[in-house]
């Protein structure tokens, strides 16, 4: 047993963590300390600088572009990332529809799309939730019916997240309405500019817009855009979902927002005193920091588990990941929001005459509280973790 | 980053674990509770027939130069099996001093006995006003010709009647909480002075409140420096709050596999009770409470190979923080889904939880180890 880095891992990290110290804009990296938005153009920005370097999509196949890299250099890679911070993958193709293509598309399809996930040339978003069907995914109702070389799709789907910026859309649709929930689903790329498709934003409880509704009316999609075969869509949804969960403890990120929340509590007064020296805030700090750290070592422990062991089938350990890890990211927010007290109120902190730059730094403290109480929603509710965790390994 | 067992480690494990399904089941454990000192000799024997009780000691006196994992899995294995027997007085806790501490003629004399199960030990710290402050200690250790006279109190020393010898924090100068001028004795139980007053304690086993009255004892009998011996004390304590992490994460496994037996068979509204969703999701929140303890525990245990002593404190701290936690939910959940069979006696369920909320009040509790975590500066 041994926790440390060899040597060469160290080396790596200390390389990584030079190349985003050097090359994330500042203006960039100071958005993402203050948890604001950053624009389609600073993603895009930064994805080529990335695919420059050679580590737009690390995980992939080397001959498709990955680098190669083991589980813990993976690891390493991800922590140095959210750690600077530095803007994430956008997820939808780097880590959803880009192993789906090239694990079940066809030769055509790899050799198109993927380059162009790389270079973020296409903007991808992802059309799997419909209103009826949330954790319940396979009773999802967007049908598409073969009309010669074409499929011709009718329906809606939700929770589209940055859909507003997308050129494509990868969608479960029904086309086996006869067949099981299951076995009559299809997994179809569609352009977001064909004709009869709308989109709608749902603005967030922090008045932000990251999510759509999108709307299918009689849209044509060209047959070769199917990913593997009909009907078995739901195989590589399956497939899709089991690597979302990857790195979705967050740990990496949590230890920067620690750091801004020690530093936050530093500088802001109660009582002629500074909050971070005040008993009960110390001991919430320390309770959450334990936390992280306990689910740091856990998941250290997937990853050196999936290293020696090879990928396999999915850990049951990552609903641990994703409980805790959701957990600890909302405790922060909530922290972060009484360190703010009074001052968090204020819907615009700018001020009528956009003047009041100096509180920047607490003007998304609510909004992200508010926000982040998708955590522990999506990517499978925690309530479906838990149902993981006592069917897969409990066998209840 | 590894977390895999040496092949020597998973056969050391598969051998206790062999050893305990033999001679530890719930009714053995009952009989060795009511033996003489609250805990079997014939056990402590196999214990020693194994090569247990030398483990973590230097092969040059005679053990077998094992480090913390071992004293994990050792741990993790009597946690399962809700073992009564001094392993944590004797071969953590006054083992560890002999081999931080103690000078050659010191091991010499104490060593062996440890290792071939003929002499247990205990250790005599906890004070009426000290409650987990290592540096507090009013018990006096006087000067006189080349020894030491001692007196004080001491309390709750688990082991305390049975043990041959009682590792003793005494004060050799300076005021009651003072970091210098703390000692640490070896004293014969049988000594001159010394009065043992034993009691069941609520997890079973057995420990005593001593009064040391002008007990005399040689100049041999100090481990290491008698004016500054809190650091040697404070790394030993940490070994044994380590130890306690592992005994508990495998009082937590043992407790949620029970439970989730018995909700699988016990049956209500003609169904078993497990395929109800709410405790279903509360067993699903054990397992994940015992893995989180599960990371800490092992944090505990590499931590004793950290160089720097801040990070290694406060590693362990925080993995007590954590074990403390997770104790406490895991026991009590197992508890409530029992029903009312887990507040009897006569259902082991029971015993686990009074054990973990037992280690959660040794040697530093939640709370205590969360303010070391904050005085550390944090884990992160």
């Amino acid at each position: 047993m041994d926790l440390s880095l060899t040597p060469e891992e160290l080396a790596f990290r200390d390389e990584v963590r030079a190349f985003f110290r050097d090359n994330v804009p500042p203006s960039v990296k100071r958005k993402l300390e203050e948890n604001r938005h950053t624009t389609k153009e600073e993603m895009v920005e930064w994805s080529r600088i990335l695919n420059k370097k050679g580590w737009a999509v690390p995980h992939w196949p080397v001959e498709l572009g990955g680098t190669g890299w083991d589980a813990v250099r993976q690891y390493i890679f991800l922590e140095e990332l959210q750690a600077t911070p530095a803007p994430p993958m956008l997820p939808f193709g780097v880590n959803m529809v880009g192993p789906v293509i090239y694990t079940f598309g066809n030769e055509a399809q790899k050799k198109h799309y993927l380059p162009r996930i790389a270079n973020l040339d296409d903007w991808w978003c992802q059309g799997f939730s419909e209103p009826g069907s949330g954790s319940d995914l396979a009773s999802l109702k967007t049908k598409a019916e073969r009309k010669g070389d074409k499929y011709i799709v009718n329906g809606q789907k939700t929770w589209t997240t940055l859909g507003q910026h997308a050129d494509w859309i990868f969608c479960l649709v029904r086309t086996d309405p006869a067949a099981k929930k299951q076995e009559g689903i299809s997994f179809l790329l569609i352009d977001m500019k064909s004709k009869g498709i709308t989109i709608r934003p749902i603005v967030t409880i922090d008045g932000g817009r990251e999510v759509n509704e999108v709307f299918f009316d009689d849209v044509e999609v060209p047959a070769e855009n199917l990913v593997g075969q009909e009907n078995k869509g739901w195989d590589y949804a399956k497939f899709l979902l089991g690597n979302e969960r990857t790195n979705i403890a967050r740990v990496g990120m949590s230890k920067e927002r620690l750091r801004r929340l020690r530093q936050l509590a530093s500088e802001t007064l109660s009582g002629g005193r500074p909050i971070a020296e005040d008993a009960n805030f110390r001991a919430k700090l320390a309770a959450v920091e334990v936390e992280l750290k306990a689910l740091e070592l856990t998941q250290m422990r997937v990853v050196a588990n999936e290293g020696k062991h090879g990928k396999g089938k999915p850990d049951p350990a990552s609903s641990v990941l994703k409980i805790k890890g959701s957990e600890i990211q909302q405790t922060l927010t909530e922290l972060m929001l009484e360190v703010a007290g009074p001052f968090a109120t204020p819907y615009d902190v700018h001020g009528d005459d956009g003047s009041n730059e100096a509180m920047d730094w607490i003007a998304q403290i609510a909004p992200t509280y508010f926000n982040y109480r998708k955590v522990s929603i999506y990517g499978g509710s925690n309530e479906i973790q838990r149902n993981i965790i006592s069917k897969a390994v409990l066998g209840l | 980053m590894d977390f895999d067992l040496s092949e020597e480690q998973r056969l050391l494990k598969e051998s206790i674990d062999g050893l305990l399904k033999t001679s530890y089941d719930f009714e053995q454990r009952k009989k060795y509770s009511a033996e003489k000192g609250g805990w079997s000799k014939a056990v402590w024997d196999k214990l020693a027939e194994q090569g247990l009780l030398g483990l973590p000691f230097a092969e040059a006196d005679g053990g077998f130069g094992a480090g913390a994992v071992e004293t994990m899995l050792v741990m993790q294995a009597f946690g399962r099996a809700l073992v009564l027997e001094p392993y944590l007085p004797t071969v953590v806790i006054a083992g560890g001093f002999l081999r931080h501490g103690g000078s050659d003629a010191q091991k010499a004399a104490h060593i062996p006995g440890i290792i071939d199960g003929s002499k247990t030990f205990a250790f005599a710290q906890l004070e009426k006003n000290s409650r987990y402050d290592l540096n507090d200690v009013s018990t006096t250790a006087k000067k006189k010709g080349d020894g030491w006279v001692i007196d004080g109190e001491k309390f709750v020393v688990l082991n305390g009647e049975a043990a041959d010898t009682l590792v003793v924090t005494a004060r050799t100068k300076g005021g009651q909480t003072d970091r210098d001028g703390i000692g640490v004795f070896l004293v014969p139980r049988e000594a001159q002075g010394v009065t043992v007053k034993g009691y069941p304690t609520q997890d079973g086993m057995r420990a005593a409140d001593i009064t040391f009255t002008g007990v005399e004892v040689g100049a041999d009998a100090a481990i290491g420096d008698p004016a500054n011996g809190l650091p040697l004390i404070e790394r030993v304590v940490d070994e044994a709050r380590t130890a306690l992490c592992a005994e508990a994460v495998g009082l937590m496994d043992e407790a949620l596999k029970i439970t989730v037996e018995y909700i699988k068979t016990r049956k209500q509204f003609g169904v078993p009770i497990g395929s109800f969703q709410a405790l279903q999701h509360r067993a699903a929140d054990m397992f994940v409470f015992t893995e989180q303890a599960r990371s800490m525990a092992l944090l505990a245990t590499m931590a004793s190979d950290f160089d720097d002593a801040r990070e290694r404190a406060a590693s362990v701290a925080a993995a007590k923080v954590q074990i403390g936690k997770s104790s406490k939910f895991v026991g009590q959940q197992s508890v409530q889904l029992h029903g009312g069979i887990g507040v009897t006696m006569e259902a082991a369920i029971g015993h686990y939880f009074k054990r973990l909320s037992i280690i959660e009040n040794t040697l530093g509790d939640t709370e205590y180890h969360q303010r070391r975590v904050s005085e550390a500066g944090g884990i992160i």
